[in-house]
């Protein structure tokens, strides 16, 4: 197969991060800066350019045990500080489902989650 | 329900330790994404937006009390305490970890269940009518020849790999529950003019985004040669279905390419040298697997006995209850029951640990330990004592799954949509919440009587949108969710693909444009019994059209 770096030319045209799911449970997972995964989007590598998007990408695709499917995704920068989702897509990979789950407390706490689901 | 043998269990237990062995083999690094991949897919088992999700067959929609209950096992210990039963008569659970999956695996396969056949280019789980074997309507059990052709094909070298998934449904009923016509391949047994049982083979039926309703190639097929003839059909696509295109390479393109007659003279040219060889069902074979299915041991009753009448004249809501949830059963005294997974607000399909628990129980009670799914995402009880049924009514009731709203508007069949799944484009699920909750009210449904919606979160059109009487299809437009909507689509006898009424809505406005189109349906059909879709097909869409799109 084909490796996703060689697949298409990376473009980039705002603040991204690297984002998979975790082998062993799926969770959804971002790429750090010292190379590990994070489950918390704030903690994630954000890079503005292609180079940052490809070496990110790089060291992602070289951990298949750690992570599955690592792809880059969009993100907002937050006047705060924070990093936030780009799309609904990702809000929803960061905060889970937007419906109430019917077995609530079934659901792990999830450290990142400011509400318990987002209401768009 | 269908008595699995040694054979089965081995079959399915040495599934579970390859299995085992490979999800470690992954999680040690000893295999790749790449190469696991294709592995995981020939159990089930998908990486989703959020977790891995394994999807299980229950074939032919039957579940014994048994098995509900490990599936509810799994879904309190490996998930998160709830299961989603799809359009495909198959259940998901969309929290599961790789590490746990073995276990998991191990769990179901003691009650003989598996997800082999539930992803993959394969021949995928055989669906039929979820009233099969009870139907009042019904010719033979069609569940029958749909395990016979299950055993042939599961694992069956030359159909792992097909140019795409292949969907097998079988019906035995003069009303289509089954959905045949958007198969791949259906099945429909009937008699001919000579009164002789036989089957109607439909090919090249399928939505997602080219859709088609399958073709009859042939309209008297003995009950003799179904193996052989589903065997030709499967190599005939084998050869010539495309693998260069993904997107063309289910059957419903070849046929259409080809055309239905010229595809048929093909299967019946490798029909020829096969149909009477080792594949023919003689009586024995057909009887012995028939043998292997057990039916209850029902009493010699009567029809509406005394103390269910006298029960649905005291209570209203049960009354209603009876009217909406309760049919015909081909035996006197007994009814079949649909439990609707539909509640006001809740997830289409969805049902918790608790409630399949004390379904369970309700069918070891009520219904000989036997539970239907079906692909409306409702679940049945097959075999129910009409003098039970009021007792049976409190329990539901308590439960949650007693809604009278079975094939009104609020009977939402919904895909997981963009809230679960990685290939969905917009969300599913809110949308039929909202739904639920603007036609809340049980004597409007009522009034506007049998209304099919139907919603995909994407193209692929796990929701049916195609085929709904309204369809909803979600679409991404500029990073915004967006959804068309279509009229006129029906899944039955006379199924039809439904006619888009014009540019996509965004998100906040689908229920509106639902409300609009009821209210539409209500000021111009004919007479209060004139139905939703027989309004649509007597008017066409344009007036629905005009009232959706004249205030936006």
């Amino acid at each position: 197969m084909t490796s996703p770096l060689e697949q298409k030319k990376i473009k980039v045209t705002g603040p991204v991060v690297v984002t998979a799911n975790r082998t062993g449970d799926g969770a959804v997972v971002y790429r750090g800066s010292d190379g590990s995964w994070t489950e918390r989007l704030n903690a994630a590598a954000v890079v503005t350019d292609a180079a940052g998007a490809q070496a990110l990408m790089a060291g992602a695709l070289a951990d298949d045990l750690g992570a599955v499917g690592p792809y880059i995704a969009p993100v907002k920068l937050l006047p705060s500080g924070g990093v936030w989702p780009g799309n609904l897509r990702e809000l929803i990979r960061l905060n889970g489902p937007t419906i109430e789950l019917p077995v609530e407390a079934a659901a792990p706490p999830v450290l990142e989650k400011s509400a318990a689901h987002v209401r768009l | 329900m269908y008595v699995y043998d040694a054979f089965d269990r081995t079959l399915v237990n040495e599934r579970v330790a390859e299995f085992r062995d490979q999800v470690a083999r992954r999680l040690s690094g000893e295999l790749t994404e790449e190469e696991f991949k294709p592995l995981r897919l020939m159990n089930g088992v998908y990486l989703q937006l959020h977790a891995y999700m394994l999807r299980t067959a229950i074939p032919y929609g039957t579940l014994s009390s048994a098995q509900l209950r490990m599936l509810a096992h799994v879904a309190r210990k490996y998930d998160r305490g709830y299961g989603h039963f799809t359009t495909r008569q198959n259940i998901q659970y969309h929290w599961i970890k790789l590490e746990e999956l073995p276990d998991a695996m191990a769990d179901l396969a003691s009650v003989g269940m598996h997800g082999m056949q539930t992803s993959g280019n394969v021949v995928r789980n055989i669906t039929t009518d979820q009233w099969a074997g009870v139907a009042p309507d019904e010719i033979e059990d069609p569940r029958v020849f749909a395990e016979i052709i299950r055993q042939h094909v599961t694992l069956h070298p030359e159909f792992s790999f097909m140019p795409r998934k292949f969907k097998i449904a079988v019906g035995a009923s003069a009303h289509d529950r089954a959905a045949l016509r958007i198969h791949d391949l259906a099945l429909r047994l009937h008699r001919n003019e000579a009164g002789e049982l036989s089957f109607e083979v439909m090919v090249g039926g399928g939505l997602g985004r080219t859709p088609f309703l399958a073709k009859t190639i042939k309209p008297f097929l003995q009950k003799r040669d179904v193996l052989s003839y589903v065997e030709a059909i499967l190599r005939t696509y084998n050869q010539f279905g495309r693998r260069d295109n993904i997107y063309k390479a289910r059957i419903k393109i070849l046929v259409h390419e080809l055309g239905a007659e010229a595809f048929a003279k093909e299967v019946d040219a490798e029909w020829q040298s096969i149909k009477d060889g080792a594949l023919v069902l003689d009586d024995a074979v057909v009887t012995e697997i028939a043998a292997r299915f057990s039916y209850p041991a029902y009493k010699k009753l009567d029809d509406s006995p005394p103390e269910f009448l006298a029960a649905r004249r005291a209570d209203r809501h049960f009354d209603t209850w009876v009217g909406n949830c309760v049919a015909n059963h081909k035996v006197p005294g007994y009814a079949i029951v649909t439990l609707s997974l539909k509640p006001e607000g809740g997830t289409p399909g969805d049902a918790t640990a608790e409630q399949m628990d004390k379904i369970a129980e309700l069918a070891d009670r009520y219904s000989f330990g036997e539970i239907r799914v079906g692909h409306e995402q409702n679940l049945a009880l097959p075999h129910v004592e009409q003098r039970d049924l009021a007792a049976l009514w409190r329990a539901l009731d308590d439960i949650g799954v007693a809604v009278p709203n079975v094939n009104l508007v609020s009977d939402i069949i919904s895909c997981p949509g963009l809230d679960y799944c990685s290939l969905a484009n917009a969300r599913s699920i809110p949308i039929a919440q909202e739904l639920t909750r603007r036609f809340h009210n049980l004597d409007l449904q009522r009034d506007l009587g049998r209304l099919h919606i139907n919603i995909s979160g994407c193209i692929n059109a796990c929701g049916h949108h195609h085929v709904g009487h309204i369809g909803i299809l979600g679409v991404e437009k500029n990073g915004e969710e967006f959804y068309q909507i279509t009229l006129g689509g029906k899944a039955d006898e006379n199924a039809k693909l439904g006619d888009l009424i014009g540019p996509a809505v965004p998100y906040a406005q689908v229920a509106d444009v639902v409300e609009d189109i009821a209210a539409a349906y209500l000021e111009l059909r004919e007479r209060p019994d004139e139905l939703f879709i027989d309004t649509v097909k007597r008017t066409g869409i344009e007036p629905f059209r005009e009232r959706v799109y004249a205030a936006r």
